[in-house]
């Protein structure tokens, strides 16, 4: 029985050391996800979160500006305008009525400041590259290990 | 040949339900007529999968743009190569794809036993069979790639077209890698099919626990070989197209593809308890179950876009099918175990704590963890919408935060593990097997401190890697001292000699020593740093100990895009070293743009330049220049993994002396011991 407890506190640490790490790296990372119609219903502290929201590029909205790329969301017929203020340049993928993904905050004018943008075009690509390949995953996400 | 394709997937839909059905049928009346014809029904159903691929492949090479399918991932212009590919880039096809893979497999598992094993293989033929008509319904009734195009015609009927040109690939696939990236990954996830068959049907037939596993292991091994390549490729992939300097970002396909690797190295560990001790039977049985759960779950996440990633954006309605297939997968496998769970006893307990048994328990203890924290991380989103109503997501530092301490700690155990003693370890063989390899790697560690060396995860990933790499060089120096001692020949001889007696031993501490290059790679990571600058003619730029100079640009037109490129030269301590050419493609069939990434990789450091389009102030074009370290060391160390595996899977050399008769034989192998095993030969299964 001796032993058996040994493994068990072994394990029990290990457990719980991984706990609380994942415990902090989800407190650190967490993002809501939010369509542009939720956005404006949201209140209070709910508008400081890290969010992501997907939409379409609107047609001609793309504008690069210095240190900034502004563009216009759309999705459920409601209009969202974006600063993409990330360093990394803006995926190939990102041209008009391609498929956007932004993260980021709001800001105080109404404007959505992204850090993050991930994009497809919306005329193919369905699916996935016949399986995954790192291939797709986002040019401005940087992360790694 | 549309016809044809599609007309041979039916049949094959037909000869695995007979190989199913009749199969069962075979194992309640044990009748070897039935036995034969299931066997044989299995056989066709690989051979007819074989047909209807090739006949797509013969769509995309001849052209023929009636067929949706072909219309939407090729065009005339499409290099040869890409043709083969555009088979696996899209939905119906890569459902084919993996069909056509998991029919090797079952053809050459069928054929390699059909007169072994009568009394498990009737059960294997059915759990592989079963998996096939999942696929063959999808592939048939549900994403069928033969479609062919057809539009409305004058009097409402529809009528069939045909299109001149098709729609082209999309251009993040046209890159060498997606010839053989997807064929490997696909290759892991079909090929841990094998393995889950000989488990449930030994289940079911409470076949003998030391056979089964005895059966699947060089099946696992290779399906986890295809399966290591295949998610390195990936990230070497993402690493050279992408342009974002990273090769690994927690997206959530990337995830899928690495959850049943974590679990699959977990089994080939396991296993060994079980071979050599008679423990951990429920264990391994259920890692068996989980990783092929992981395997269909990874398609699944890939295929529906539950989880939303660049990958797979748009929503399908395919996911239910599987969501349906992993519930009936769970079902069958809790079922069985339920029946027979009493032939699953252990034979023996754990002894100590410091013993080769509880490496194996931590080692797979904390793949699990590591298993289970990327699971629900990528699992979050859906998860989170279903308690809370919220979708939250979590992003790379919860990933980073848990794995990095856990791949430190796997490392230490890979360097520890192999060399405790099964049961108990002395204090004196601790100290012979560990005393010098700690002094080399708390060296390195004192020395790289002195270095200004300040990243601590780094730091203690340095110390790991040099413990790690002393420890097997130390078991190849004493076993190959040995041999050398015997034959006289020179120590690369007997080294190899070593390793041919004892291949999955040896094998395995090439893999070990594979694993260690790669985390030498990883390691490096905190040391990467970037700089980006508006560039004119002749401006230059300085990064690390290389100055880049923007030479000029021109514009190169390909077949199938046009490239515009940078001419950047590259020079160290002032002398030139080489040309760079980022480039930027515009594919003029889709209209869409593609970034091609120069990469002057050195084992020291791989300087990575990237074409950022031009400036929207000053339209100048813009030079991304990234400084990552040791990543070379990453890819070298997936063919180190590669290859240990390949000698692994090898049979053992004996140690057979020239004109040996059978005593002289018997003589010859004991004294062959050396100082830790005593019989390099006679033993197996140590790493």
């Amino acid at each position: 029985m001796k032993k058996q407890a040994k493994f068990g506190v072994g394990i029990g640490v290990i457990v719980a050391a991984m706990g609380f790490l994942a415990w902090l790296g989800y407190g650190e990372s967490k993002t809501y996800y939010h369509t542009i119609a939720e956005l404006e219903a949201l209140k209070g502290s709910a508008l400081s979160q890290r969010m992501r929201i997907g939409g379409t590029v609107a047609v001609g909205s793309i504008r690069h500006l210095s240190g900034r790329v502004d563009f216009v969301l759309e999705g459920e017929g409601k209009t969202l305008p974006v600063s993409y203020i990330g360093t990394d340049p803006l995926p190939d993928t990102f041209v008009d009525k391609s498929q956007a993904l932004v993260e980021g905050r709001p800001g105080p004018d109404g404007r959505f400041v992204a850090e993050v943008v991930q994009a497809k075009c919306a005329s193919k690509y369905e699916a996935a590259p016949g399986g995954k390949g790192g291939a797709a995953a986002s040019p401005t996400e940087r992360s790694g290990m | 040949m549309d016809v044809f394709g599609s007309f041979a997937l039916v049949l094959a839909f037909v000869c695995a339900v007979y190989a199913f059905g009749g199969g069962i049928a075979a194992i309640i009346t044990r009748h070897p007529l039935l036995i034969k014809s299931a066997r044989q029904a299995g056989m066709a159903t690989c051979c007819l999968i074989f047909l209807a691929t090739f006949s797509l492949e013969y769509l995309f090479f001849s052209d023929n743009f009636s067929i949706a399918y072909v219309v939407s991932h090729s065009n005339r212009d499409l290099a040869t190569f890409y043709k083969i590919a555009a088979l696996w880039s899209g939905q119906e096809g890569s459902l084919l794809f993996w069909s056509f893979l998991l029919s090797i497999y079952v053809f050459s598992v069928l054929i390699a036993y059909r007169n072994k094993n009568g009394e498990l293989m009737p059960y294997v033929g059915v759990v592989m069979a079963g998996v096939q008509i999942f696929f063959l319904t999808l592939n048939n009734f549900v994403a069928s790639p033969f479609k062919a195009l057809a539009a409305p015609g004058a009097n409402g009927m529809m009528n069939y077209v045909a299109r001149a040109d098709g729609n082209g690939l999309t251009p993040l696939l046209q890159y060498p890698e997606m010839v053989i990236h997807p064929p490997n990954l696909y290759s892991g996830y079909t090929g841990f099919t094998i393995p889950f068959a000989f488990a449930l049907g030994a289940l079911l037939a409470r076949y003998p626990g030391e056979k089964w596993i005895h059966l699947t292991r060089k099946w696992t091994m290779i399906a986890w070989m295809f399966q290591s390549l295949g998610i390195l490729l990936g990230a070497h992939w993402a690493y050279a197209v992408l342009g974002w300097g990273g090769y690994w970002g927690w997206d959530p396909v990337e995830n899928a593809s690495f959850l049943p690797w974590l679990t699959g190295t977990a089994f080939l560990h396991s296993v060994m308890m079980q071979e050599k001790r008679g423990m951990m039977k429920v264990w391994n049985v259920w890692l068996v179950f989980i990783t092929f759960l992981l395997c269909i779950l990874g398609t699944f996440l890939t295929r529906s876009g539950v989880v939303s990633s660049v990958h797979a954006f748009a929503q399908s309605s395919i996911g239910t099918w599987f969501v349906g297939f992993l519930a009936l997968i769970i079902l069958v496998c809790f079922g069985a175990y339920l029946k027979n769970r009493d032939y699953l006893k252990s034979e023996n307990q754990l002894d100590s704590i410091i013993s080769r048994e509880s490496s194996f328990l931590f080692n797979n203890l904390i793949l699990l963890v590591s298993c289970v924290a990327i699971l629900s991380g990528t699992l979050f989103p859906v998860f989170s919408e279903w308690i809370t109503g919220d979708r939250i997501s979590v992003g790379a530092p919860f990933f980073n935060k848990v794995n990095i301490p856990i791949g430190l700690l796997l490392l230490f155990l890979t360097g520890v593990g192999p060399l405790l003693a099964w049961r108990k370890t002395s204090t004196d063989s601790l100290k012979r097997n560990f005393g010098w390899p700690l002094a080399i790697g708390l060296a390195a560690g004192v020395i790289a401190l002195m270095f200004g060396f300040r990243q601590i995860y780094s730091w203690i990933c340095l110390i790991l890697c040099v413990f790690v790499a002393s420890t097997v060089g130390l078991e190849f120096y004493r076993g190959a001292k040995v041999i050398r001692a015997r034959s006289g020949a020179s120590f690369v001889t007997s080294a190899v000699e070593l390793t041919m007696r004892n291949t999955r031993r040896y094998g395995g501490y090439i893999v070990h020593m594979g694993m260690v290059f790669v985390f030498i790679g990883l390691a490096g990571a905190a040391f990467n740093h970037d700089i980006q600058k508006d560039m004119r003619q002749g401006d230059s730029l300085q990064i690390g100990p290389y100055t880049l100079v923007l030479q000029g640009f021109d514009t190169k037109p390909e077949k199938n895009y046009t490239a515009q490129r940078l001419l950047v030269e590259v020079l160290r301590d002032k002398k030139p070293i080489m040309m760079l050419y980022p480039e930027k493609r515009r594919f003029s069939t889709t209209e869409e743009n593609g970034t091609m990434v120069a990469i002057y990789s050195t084992l020291k450091e791989d300087l990575y330049v990237v074409y950022a389009g031009n400036s929207p102030d000053t339209q100048l074009p813009v030079l991304h220049a990234y400084l990552n370290p040791l990543v070379k060391w990453i890819w070298f160390g997936g063919v180190v993994v590669v290859f240990g595996t390949l000698v692994a899977l090898l049979p053992n050399r004996r140690a057979v002396l020239v004109l040996a008769g059978a005593q002289q034989l018997a003589v010859a192998a004991q004294p062959m011991a050396h100082g830790l095993a005593p019989s390099a030969t006679m033993r197996e299964g140590h790493d």
